[in-house]
C-alpha cells in the first residue's frame, strides 16, 4: 500500500493487484472507521494491458492499474454505498462517512437482508501467472504473429489483445472477509481485404494466456478474409446453420441474463410458466442441452464468491433439456425457501462428438456462421435476440462449402435454436463479447441446427 | 503544468494533461422499494504525448509532484515503444491556444446539492402514482422501476500549445419503467419514459420531467400494449417521432461518418463505414432527399455533446455533415484533419479539427468521439401530427427501443415504445410487436416530409460504445418528425 498507486505503468515490478494481506488491512482499516449498525467494504484491484493494432502495426498500447473502494453503510434497514479510488486516510474516513449519512437519508428497506458473518470459501481456479506477466514485448511478439501473416498475404489486419490480473476483496462489520484473484485474457483480430470486399474473424479468451496460439488465429483470420470476397446474396428466410463455437457462445450466453427466479415468480421472463410459477421442472430445450455454471472447473472457472461475500456453489441451471434452477438471491431464496446461488456470470455447455467438417458433409443446404454482431434484445418473453452474422459467412451445398454469402440480419432465440439441434461438437472456450474484452467464461459446442431465422440481407462487409 | 513540462524535457513534441474529479450519483428504485443508492467519486490525472509522431499515455490517481513527473515520463516511454513499427506519423492539425478558459454546462441546480431525500422522495412518488394505475385495487399483476442518475465532472486540460482550460459538466437522466403482466396468458409489456431523454443539465431537468404527473400515463400506455394488435408484416409508410428517430440518427448517420471508421482503424469491433473511402463520398455520395441537412456541433443548450473546449483544447466548430442530401464532412480529431487536407483546399474550408476528441475518464486516452449529430428541421412549419394526418397507411412509432446495425451501417433493426396504426390519416389503433429493417440509403432516400423548427427535439445516450478497450460517450442528437416511405416492417412476437 506504500507504492505510488499508477494507473500506468511500463515496469515490470508494476503493481498488478492488492494481495490478499494488503486487501485485509486496507479493509479493516476502511471498518475501524464505521461508527453505524453495519457495513460492507468491497476493493477492487488490478491491471489491464492492452495492445491494439490496426492497419497492420501497434496503434495503442498501455497498462492501467486502477483500484476502487465501496463502503455499504447500514442504519436498521436503512444502507447506501459510497466509492471512490483514493485510498489514503482521510479520503478513507471521508467515505465511510459519506456512506453512513446517505444511509442515514435512506429510507427503509422492507427486503433488507443482514451483512454476512464468517464464510468458508473454496479457491477458483482463474489465475495464470503467463497472463499477469505478460509485458508490453510479449503482447507485440504476439500481435507481430498476427500482423506479420497478413502483411504477408497482402491484406490489412486490424485486432485488440488484452490482459486482466486483479483481485476482488469483500468484507463485512459481522466478520466475513473473502479474496480472490483472477487472470484473463483475450486477443481477437479482424483481417480485411485492401479494396474491402473480404473479412475475416478470429479470436481466443482465457484466463491462461498459454493456451492461446496467436499465430493460428492470424492464420484463421486470414484464410477467411480471403474465402470470404466474391460474396454473393442469398435469399433471407429459414435455413440449415453450421455454428461456429464462437456464434453459439454469442446466442447462448443470452439465456443467463433471463436466469432471475425473481423476475419468472412475476410473472416477467421467458422461465414464467403460464398461469403464474416457474418453469423449473419443465423441459424447454432439446435433451441434450446440460448448462452449468461451476466457478471451480478450469474451463469455465468463475468468482468463488458474490459481491455480498457468499460462496459460490457450481449450479446446473439446464439439465438434459429441463430447467432444474433459476438465480435467487439471499431475499429472494429465503422467501421461496430454495438456496441462494447468486447470479453467476460463466457458463459450460454440454456438447456431441460431431466434428465441423461432419457437420458441413451432412448439410444438403446451409450456412456456415463464423460469428454474430450488435446483439440487442427484441422480446424477451421468448429472449428474442435480433443481430447480424459477421466476418466469414459461408454457403454449403450438397456437404460442401461451394462460396462466400453476404451477411444476413437474424431474429431468433437461444431457446428455440437448442431446440432444433441436429448435431453438436466438442464444447471449447469462445471468445464471444463485442468488444473484444475477456468477458466471462464460456464453453460452448459447435453446432448445427435447423430452422434458424434470416429476415433480411446486409451489404456489410 | 508539471506534467507537460515533465514530458517535455522528456522529449516530447507535444503534451497534455487532463486533470478530472468525477463525481457521479445512482438512486434505483423498484415498486416501494429504493434499491440502490450510492455515490462515486474518482479523481486523477492523464498524459498524453507525442514522441516522433507517435503517441504515449499514461495516467495516475495519485496527484503528487512525483508521481505526475514519473507519469509523464512512463508515458514518452510508450510512446518511444510504440514507435518501432511507424508507418506514418502523426501530424496535427494547428489549434488556436486558449491561455485561460471557462466554460460549464448549462444547470441551473447542482443534483449534488440537492437533498439525497427528496430525490428519493419523487421516484417513490413516481412509482406509486404508476402502480395505482398498472395495479387498479392493489389486484393485477405490474411493476414499476425508476431511477436517477447525476455527473458532475470537473476537467482541466493543460497543453503545450499553450491551452489552459477549466470546465465543468452536468449531466441528468431521471428514467421511469412500467412494466405490465398477464400472468394467465405469459404475456408482459413494458414503457420506458422516454420521452424524458438524458441532457447536460442539472436537477431542473428532473423537475421538469414531471415523474409523478407522467406515471399514469406510462402505467396506461403499458397496459393498452398487453391488449394491443399484432402488426401484419408488410410495407409501410413510418411516422417517426423525435424521441425515437434520434436513435437512428445515430446508429445510421452520426457513426458512419466517423472519420476513423472510414479510414479501417475500428474494424475490430465497432466495424467500419459505407461512408468511404473519403475521396469518393465527400461531396458525391447522396445520403437522403435535397431537404436532409445534418449538422454536428457541440454547443446546443442542454445537450450531451455541449463543451467549451474538446479534450485536446479544440474550440469546437459547428459544421454540415451532410447538406442538401449530399456528404459534405466527417468527425475529426487534430490527428485526423490532416487526412482531409485535399478536400478543405478543394471547398475552401481551412483544414482544423473540429473538436471532437473527447476520453470518458482521466484514466483513458482520448480519441475520436462523435458530437451532437442533429437532423435539421425543415423549411415547412409542420408537426408530427401534421405528418400522420397527411398519411394514409402506415405507423407511427413514439421512443427508442431495441436496435441494431451492422458494421458497416446498412442494415438496421428498430422496436420502439409505442406504434400506432395510422389509416386515412388517423391513428385507428395500438400495435405491438413492431421493428422495422432497413437499408440505409433507401430508408433516408425514402424521407418525404420533415418537421418544422417548433416539432424539433433532443434525445441522446449516455453509454455510447467505441474503442478498445471500450470507452462510453454521451451525445445528444436533435431532429423533427419525419415521413419514411415503403419501409419493411417485421412482426417480432414469436410463440415459444
Amino acid at each position: 500500500m506504500t507504492r505510488p498507486h499508477s494507473l500506468f505503468e511500463s515496469a515490470l515490478d508494476a503493481p498488478k493487484y492488492m494481495s490478499r494481506a494488503e486487501a485485509e488491512a486496507l479493509t479493516k482499516k476502511v471498518l475501524s472507521y464505521v461508527t453505524v449498525d453495519a457495513a460492507r467494504v468491497s476493493v477492487g484491484s488490478g491491471t489491464l494491458a492492452n495492445s491494439r493494432f490496426a492497419v497492420n502495426q501497434i496503434s495503442t498500447a498501455g497498462d492501467t492499474y486502477t483500484t476502487n473502494v465501496s463502503v455499504r453503510a447500514s442504519v436498521g434497514k436503512r444502507s447506501a454505498t459510497a466509492s471512490g479510488n483514493r485510498l489514503d486516510d482521510d479520503s478513507l474516513k471521508a467515505l465511510v462517512k459519506k456512506a453512513e449519512s446517505l444511509a442515514r437519508l435512506s429510507p427503509e428497506d422492507p427486503e433488507a437482508m443482514p451483512e454476512l458473518g464468517p464464510q468458508t470459501f473454496r479457491e477458483s481456479p482463474g489465475w495464470s501467472d503467463a497472463t499477469a506477466s505478460l509485458d508490453p514485448q510479449g503482447r507485440a511478439t504476439a500481435v507481430q504473429k498476427i500482423t506479420s501473416q497478413a502483411e504477408k498475404a497482402g491484406l490489412v489486419s486490424t485486432g485488440y489483445l488484452e490482459i486482466t490480473a486483479g483481485a476482488n476483496a469483500v468484507a463485512s462489520s459481522n466478520g466475513m472477509f473473502a479474496w480472490g484473484r483472477t487472470t484473463a485474457a483475450a486477443l481477437t483480430t479482424t483481417v480485411r481485404t485492401p479494396d474491402g470486399t473480404g473479412s475475416g474473424w478470429a479470436g481466443a479468451s482465457t484466463n491462461d494466456w498459454m493456451r492461446i496460439d496467436p499465430a493460428a488465429l492470424g492464420e484463421r483470420a486470414v484464410q477467411k478474409a480471403k474465402a470470404s470476397t466474391n460474396a454473393v446474396a442469398v435469399e433471407p428466410g429459414r435455413y440449415t446453420v453450421v455454428l461456429e463455437p464462437t456464434a453459439v457462445g454469442n446466442l447462448v450466453q443470452l439465456i443467463g441474463g433471463a436466469l432471475q427466479a425473481r423476475a419468472a415468480d412475476e410473472g416477467r421472463s421467458f422461465f414464467s410458466k403460464p398461469g403464474g410459477g416457474t418453469k423449473i421442472g419443465l423441459k424447454v430445450v432439446d435433451e441434450r442441452v446440460t448448462l452449468v455454471s461451476n466457478p471451480y472447473d478450469s474451463d469455465s472457472y468463475g468468482a468463488a464468491f458474490t459481491g455480498e461475500g457468499l460462496p459460490t456453489e457450481p449450479v446446473t441451471w439446464i439439465e438434459n433439456g429441463v430447467v432444474k434452477n433459476l438465480a435467487y438471491d439471499r431475499y429472494w431464496a429465503q422467501q421461496k425457501q430454495m438456496k441462494a446461488t447468486g447470479a453467476q456470470g460463466s457458463f459450460k455447455m454440454s456438447g456431441g462428438s460431431s466434428s465441423l467438417e461432419e457437420m458441413i458433409a451432412s448439410t444438403e443446404r446451409g450456412l456456415l456462421v463464423t460469428r454474430l454482431w450488435y446483439i440487442r434484445g427484441v422480446d424477451p418473453r421468448v429472449i428474442l435476440f435480433t443481430g447480424l452474422t459477421r466476418d466469414g459467412t459461408f454457403l454449403i451445398e450438397k456437404g460442401k462449402i461451394t462460396r462466400a454469402v453476404k451477411n444476413l440480419r437474424w431474429n431468433e432465440s437461444p431457446i428455440f435454436m437448442l431446440n432444433n439441434i441436429e448435431m453438436m461438437g466438442r464444447p471449447e472456450r469462445v471468445s464471444a463479447s463485442e468488444s473484444g474484452s475477456a468477458g466471462q467464461a464460456l464453453v460452448v459446442p459447435p453446432l448445427k441446427a435447423r430452422d434458424f431465422m434470416f429476415t433480411s440481407l446486409s451489404d456489410a462487409v | 503544468m508539471l506534467a507537460i513540462d515533465a514530458a517535455k524535457s522528456a522529449g516530447a513534441s507535444y503534451a497534455d494533461a487532463r486533470i478530472s474529479r468525477n463525481n457521479v450519483r445512482n438512486i434505483n428504485t423498484s415498486q416501494n422499494r429504493v434499491v440502490g443508492l450510492g455515490d462515486n467519486e474518482t479523481f486523477g490525472i492523464g498524459v498524453r504525448v507525442l514522441v516522433g509522431g507517435s503517441w504515449g499515455f499514461a495516467a495516475t490517481s495519485d496527484l503528487s509532484r512525483d508521481e505526475v513527473a514519473r507519469t509523464a515520463k512512463v508515458a514518452v516511454a510508450q510512446a518511444k515503444a510504440n514507435r518501432v513499427a511507424q508507418r506514418r506519423p502523426v501530424t496535427l492539425a494547428p489549434v488556436t491556444p486558449t491561455p485561460n478558459g471557462t466554460w460549464r454546462s448549462n444547470a441551473r441546480i447542482d443534483p449534488f446539492e440537492v437533498p439525497i431525500e427528496e430525490q428519493v422522495a419523487l421516484l417513490l412518488a413516481a412509482n406509486e402514482a404508476a402502480l395505482k394505475v398498472l395495479k387498479p385495487n392493489g389486484q393485477g399483476a405490474g411493476f414499476v422501476n425508476s431511477s436517477m442518475f447525476f455527473l458532475r465532472e470537473e476537467k482541466s486540460l493543460a497543453t503545450t500549445d499553450g491551452t489552459w482550460v477549466v470546465q465543468t459538466v452536468y449531466r441528468a437522466q431521471p428514467s421511469v419503467t412500467c412494466q405490465a403482466v398477464n400472468i394467465q396468458t405469459g404475456d408482459f409489456q413494458s414503457r420506458q419514459s422516454t420521452d424524458i431523454q438524458p441532457m447536460g443539465r442539472g436537477y431542473e431537468h428532473v423537475l421538469d420531467g414531471k415523474l409523478v404527473e407522467n406515471a399514469p400515463r406510462w402505467a396506461e400506455e403499458a397496459r393498452e400494449k398487453l391488449k394491443a394488435k399484432a402488426v401484419e408484416v408488410g410495407r409501410y409508410d413510418l411516422v417517426l417521432h423525435p424521441t425515437h428517430l434520434w436513435l437512428t440518427i445515430h446508429e445510421s448517420i452520426a457513426h458512419p461518418t466517423e472519420l476513423d471508421r472510414a479510414l479501417g482503424f475500428e474494424a475490430n469491433y465497432a466495424g467500419t463505414s459505407f461512408v468511404a473511402p473519403p475521396d469518393k463520398v465527400l461531396g458525391k455520395l447522396r445520403y437522403g432527399p435535397e431537404m436532409m441537412n445534418v449538422q454536428a456541433d457541440r454547443e446546443q443548450d442542454g445537450s450531451l455533446g455541449a463543451i467549451g473546449w474538446d479534450d485536446e483544447g479544440v474550440k469546437p466548430d459547428t459544421y454540415m455533415i451532410i447538406k442538401n442530401g449530399v456528404v459534405n464532412d466527417y468527425q475529426t480529431t487534430r490527428e485526423q484533419a490532416p487526412y482531409l487536407d485535399w478536400w478543405y483546399k478543394q471547398s475552401g474550408q481551412p483544414m482544423r479539427s473540429h473538436g471532437n476528441s473527447y476520453a470518458q475518464s482521466f484514466a483513458d486516452v482520448q480519441f475520436q468521439r462523435m458530437p451532437n449529430v442533429s437532423l435539421l428541421p425543415g423549411t415547412k412549419e409542420q408537426s408530427y401530427e401534421d405528418l400522420i394526418a397527411a398519411t394514409d397507411r402506415g405507423i407511427a412509432i413514439v421512443g427508442d427501443g431495441s436496435f441494431s446495425i451492422d458494421q458497416q451501417r446498412y442494415n438496421a433493426q428498430f422496436g420502439g415504445q409505442l406504434f400506432y396504426e395510422i389509416k386515412g390519416g388517423k391513428i385507428v389503433g395500438m400495435l405491438k410487436d413492431v421493428a422495422y429493417q432497413m437499408r440505409t440509403p433507401e430508408f433516408w432516400g425514402g424521407m418525404d416530409m420533415i418537421g418544422g423548427k417548433q416539432s424539433y427535439l433532443l434525445g441522446g445516450a449516455f453509454g455510447d460504445g467505441k474503442g478498445q478497450p471500450a470507452q462510453s460517450n454521451a451525445v445528444s442528437h436533435g431532429c423533427p418528425p419525419t415521413r419514411h416511405r415503403n419501409i419493411n416492417v417485421i412482426n417480432t412476437g414469436r410463440q415459444a
